[in-house]
């Protein structure tokens, strides 16, 4: 059974790290402070202290990540309910709605990179004849192209830290194709999913609670976490609703002051392109103003791009920060930049594998000793991913065998996403005092609610967010798990959920019709 | 050109203290000869399949079957899997919510924790609970989750063997704490003495530092000792009066080369012992698929298991556990068949055991001849590896050696180990990387795959000829 955990509810810290902690609790999230009621037993213990809440590192503590927190407690308590008893609720299953997870809600893998996998897991299956005719023959050459670049084509041997080189030069020549600009192999690194090479980018800015890392908001949690984990401090800029979700560069000015004037030094930026969880889709001229921003400001450019494949209106594109740098005639000397890029998103979904990469810019000899330095610790990534990483960036081309089935997939899946973030769009603006943009882009719908004023009372006397209040009794209702725009910011006083546009086609009508219900019922019920 | 935003200078000083000689100085030497066309031998890190180990053949067959599933409907899988490997890939996917391609619970699978908690019960005969079994990308990234959770400043200390595997010291540098060493005697085997530890605990605590946690490597990593019983008992007891977490890295325990000192866990010596210190003092234990016969290093697939850990604290680990997710689930199916193999009665269980017990002997085997070989070498003094993957003889460097190693501006023994390299192409770690005993005596680390008999006698040659 699932311990809970108290990430969302207000407790008071224990007085000691709350004084420490003051100076850096991040103003714009109504997230409350981790802390943990004082353990009875610790009270008489001595002064050297046995691992107690009480004596944790204090990052940890503050740290928060509301994608995987009480809601989904909450919602694999009801699970477990529904296991044992299954009438016990007026739903039949939970639908994960929190997390982008495609292949948990049924979204199929494409075929191709998974018999290269079967093959490069069990290279013994090359020797047989009846390979043939179970594995498509590009997928068969393609296997044993990879291997041949792993010494001793050896999948279960720790590779080079930053990943097997001629997985990297199939990337970094990906990565050409794409942008029409080079990209040196000997600038990626690849990483267990996207999230460890922020993390380590992080480490390497972060030395103290005065440096600074300018973020979205709404942002996907993995920054805040990261940042209050190693001891440093948010800096917001908020993103504009009322312009579809717009990144106004008077906004990073404004924030890059005022933290200026509160002696933060300000290290990085990050940008999520697509947005998470908002889904905007930056125009060319937003980024090349950002590009300049970091140039002007000695800023790093932290370019969080794993949603790059998921663009679903047409007069938007992706356009990697790199080649707009490039393209505005910024190099090596000019701009910081580090792009990061994951298997788990696109069309692949491939959340489970854990691959990933951060292609590293602009940065002077011994610091990239640095970054290899704190990759080589941890020796290397799984080979697994690694392989997946160099099948996204290097899919299957025209004339290739696979390539019509791999584009039907492909298509398939993304014209479905867009069409599953249309419907729930427009049923989320149907919704009483609930207005939803556009997802242009990533996974995910963030509606901003309205909440009556007796539901916000109701939630204050509950000691909840009024948006986690509204999650909780939707779940409750409905089995729809949502995370509260709490976790991930929003402008105070205002309210949102981001829920995922993934559940299955044939299931989005039943969400849609559920929620739609609860909504009504809910606002009958508080109703002003 | 103005200063760059990251550049060296404003680096978090605690990344500039890390220092990890497995992957340092010496090893991107031998990768640049390696690009210039020599012929390298890696022996710098217990990475066995790069060194010509095969990797088992049934968990391959279960890992491609549940990465392509599409196979398990066709009518010809049978031509080429066996049906234990088909029904196995079946039941692990049935585990997943998704396949392998969907983020698992973030502490791992349910069903591969259960698994887990059914080898370390069989294992130990004491139960164990899945719900504290924590699966990770590797151990070693579970040894940093931990040591994160507990280190809050260069206030606290960690008890750490000298020589120790430099994970620990590099994490230990990353969090900002502060690393207490506690030397292993070589003469007595690599021993652990537990007065030495008490020393090196009060000499912290003079210096103002609050030592938290202690760290054994058993069997040892880079010295291969195997712990006793007695001894872990010492330790226990040592733990529960300081009041110190005991952080057990057991990753090597299928490694075992002689039968005096098989493998006990922690766990087990813990619980033998009974209350009150079976109920108070705190572990975590480590084990991993990278190692014992199995060496799928590139996997990327390990676990902790936590005893008397407050519930709130765990909570505090899940969460941060959360943040990356979930480990990857290819290595928790690897988990689950390497604590779960082919039984006796098996379709493929003659196979699995024949290819395991051939790995074993030959390792053993290997253990005898390099321990054999460098004490025969004039001025080299190696202890027996025990267990673990690792040899670690004791160089008595001549002065003449030790003068040109200060002229060329290097510690003495990566000089005596960059020359070996030059020389033979064989790539080692200099016990420098390791932390030894101030003095003469200077030790290398050598990994001990590879070698066939000439490689052997070329290395023999060479420590002859050096002096």
């Amino acid at each position: 059974m699932m311990r809970r955990f108290v990430a969302g509810r207000a407790r008071n810290l224990i007085a000691s790290l709350q004084r420490s902690l003051s100076s850096q609790s991040p103003r714009n999230f109504s997230s409350a402070a981790a802390a943990a009621d004082i353990d009875p037993s610790i009270m008489s213990s001595s002064s050297t202290t046995p691992v107690t809440a009480e004596t944790l590192n204090p990052k940890v503590l503050k740290c928060q990540y509301a994608v995987r927190g009480e809601i989904v407690t909450h919602a694999q308590r009801l699970q477990q309910e529904l296991q044992s008893k299954p009438s016990s609720h007026p739903f039949n299953e939970i639908l994960y709605c929190n997390i982008g997870n495609p292949q948990s809600l049924g979204q199929q893998p494409i075929t191709f990179f998974r018999e290269v996998l079967a093959l490069c897991d069990h290279p013994a299956l090359l020797n047989k004849s009846e390979t043939q005719g179970l594995f498509s023959a590009d997928a068969i050459q393609r296997a044993q192209q990879i291997l041949d670049q792993i010494p001793g084509r050896a999948t279960g041997a720790y590779s080079h830290s930053q990943g097997i080189k001629g997985l990297r030069d199939a990337i970094a020549a990906g990565i050409a194709a794409r942008d029409g600009f080079p990209a040196d192999p000997n600038d990626i690194f690849l990483t267990d999913g996207a999230s460890p090479g922020v993390h380590m980018m992080m480490q390497l800015l972060i030395r103290s609670e005065k440096d600074g890392i300018l973020c979205p908001i709404p942002q996907y949690p993995l920054y805040s976490a990261s940042i209050a984990l190693h001891g440093g401090a948010l800096v917001p800029y908020y993103l504009d609703e009322a312009a579809g979700w717009g990144l106004e560069i008077s906004e990073l000015k404004k924030q890059l002051l005022d933290a200026k004037s509160k002696g933060i030094v300000v290290r990085a930026l990050v940008v999520i392109n697509p947005g998470n969880p908002t889904g905007q889709v930056l125009a060319e001229g937003n980024q090349r103003e950002i590009v300049e921003f970091c140039k002007k400001e000695g800023l790093v450019l932290l370019a969080d791009e794993v949603y790059q494949e998921n663009v679903y209106v047409a007069d938007k594109k992706f356009h990697s920060f790199k080649k707009i740098s490039r393209s505005m005639g910024y190099g090596e000397a000019d701009i910081s930049l580090v792009s990061f890029q994951s298997i788990s998103k696109g069309f692949y979904g491939e959340c489970g594998k854990r691959g990933g990469y951060m292609e590293v810019t602009g940065f002077s000899a011994d610091v990239r000793e640095q970054i290899y330095k704190v990759a080589s610790v941890n020796l290397c990534s799984n080979i697994s991913g690694q392989i997946l990483a160099s099948l996204v960036m290097n899919p299957p081309k025209v004339g290739d065998k696979s390539f019509e089935s791999f584009s039907s997939e492909k298509n398939g899946i993304l014209l479905s996403l867009a069409r599953r973030a249309k419907i729930l769009e427009d049923a989320f603006n149907n919704l009483e005092g609930v207005t939803c943009n556009k997802a242009e882009g990533a996974m995910y719908l963030f509606p901003r609610i309205r909440l009556p004023r007796k539901a916000i009372e109701a939630a204050e006397a509950a000691k909840t967010a009024p948006d986690a209040f509204y999650a909780h009794h939707l779940l409750d209702a409905t089995g729809i798990v949502v995370v509260p725009g709490t976790g991930f910011g929003q402008v105070p006083g205002t309210w949102h959920f981001r829920c995922t546009i993934l559940p299955q086609e044939d299931k989005i009508p039943a969400v849609v019709s559920r929620l739609t219900a609860f909504h009504q019922a809910f606002m009958a019920e508080f109703r002003d | 050109m103005s200063p760059k935003p990251l550049d060296y200078e404003s680096i978090n000083e605690n990344v500039k203290k890390v220092a990890y000689a497995v992957r340092g100085e010496l090893y991107l030497r031998a990768s640049e000869l390696q690009k210039e066309g020599k012929k390298i031998i890696f022996t710098n890190v217990g990475n066995p399949h790069a060194l010509g180990q095969k990797p088992l053949t049934f968990p391959r067959q279960v890992v491609a079957l549940c990465q392509a599933p599409f196979l398990l409907d066709d009518p010809n899988v049978g031509l080429i899997f066996p049906a234990d490997a088909i029904a196995r890939a079946k039941h692990y996917l049935s585990l997943t919510s998704g396949g392998l391609g969907a983020y698992s619970d973030s502490r791992g699978l349910p069903g591969i924790r259960k698994e887990v908690a059914e080898f370390i019960e069989r294992r130990d005969g004491y139960p164990s609970d899945p719900e504290i079994i924590y699966l990770t990308d590797g151990a070693s990234k579970g040894v940093m989750q931990i040591l994160n959770t507990i280190i809050r400043g260069e206030g606290d200390g960690i008890l750490v063997p000298v020589p120790q595997y430099p994970l620990y010291s590099a994490t230990i540098s990353l969090l900002g704490g502060s690393l207490v060493p506690y030397y292993l005697e070589e003469t007595a085997n690599w021993g652990l003495d537990v007065n030495n530890v008490r020393q090196s605990v009060l000499q912290a605590r003079s210096r103002g530092i609050t030592v938290r946690a202690m760290v054994i490597i058993n069997p040892g990593n880079p010295t291969g000792q195997c712990l006793s019983e007695a001894n872990l008992k010492e330790i226990l007891h040592f733990c529960f009066q300081e009041n110190l977490v005991l952080l057990a890295d057991e990753v090597y325990q299928q490694n075992i080369y002689q039968d005096e000192r098989p493998f006990i866990s922690a766990k087990k010596v813990l619980m033998d012992l009974g209350a009150p210190l079976s109920r108070e003092v705190q572990l975590v234990s480590f084990h991993t698929v990278s190692k014992g016969y199995w060496g799928e290093c590139g996997q990327r697939g390990g676990y902790f298991e936590m005893t008397n850990i407050p519930p709130k604290t765990v909570d505090e680990i899940y969460k941060v556990a959360s943040v990356s997710l979930s480990p990857n689930v290819p290595a928790q199916i690897f988990l689950g068949l390497m604590v779960n193999p082919p039984k006796p009665g098996d379709i493929s269980y003659l196979k699995f055991v024949t290819e395991s017990k051939a790995i074993l002997d030959s390792l053993r085997r290997r253990a005898h001849i390099m321990t054999d070989g460098f004490n025969s070498c004039r001025n080299v003094v190696c202890n027996f590896t025990e267990g673990a993957m690792y040899s670690f003889p004791q160089i008595r460097l001549p002065p003449r050696a030790i003068e040109a190693a200060k002229n060329a501006g290097k510690v003495p023994d990566v000089f005596y180990c960059l020359k070996l390299l030059e020389a033979t192409g064989i790539s080692t770690v200099p016990g420098s990387g390791f932390g030894q005993k101030e003095g003469n005596h200077r030790a290398i680390w050598f990994s001990f795959f590879t070698v066939t008999s000439f490689e052997m006698s070329l290395m023999l040659l060479l420590s002859g000829s050096s002096t």
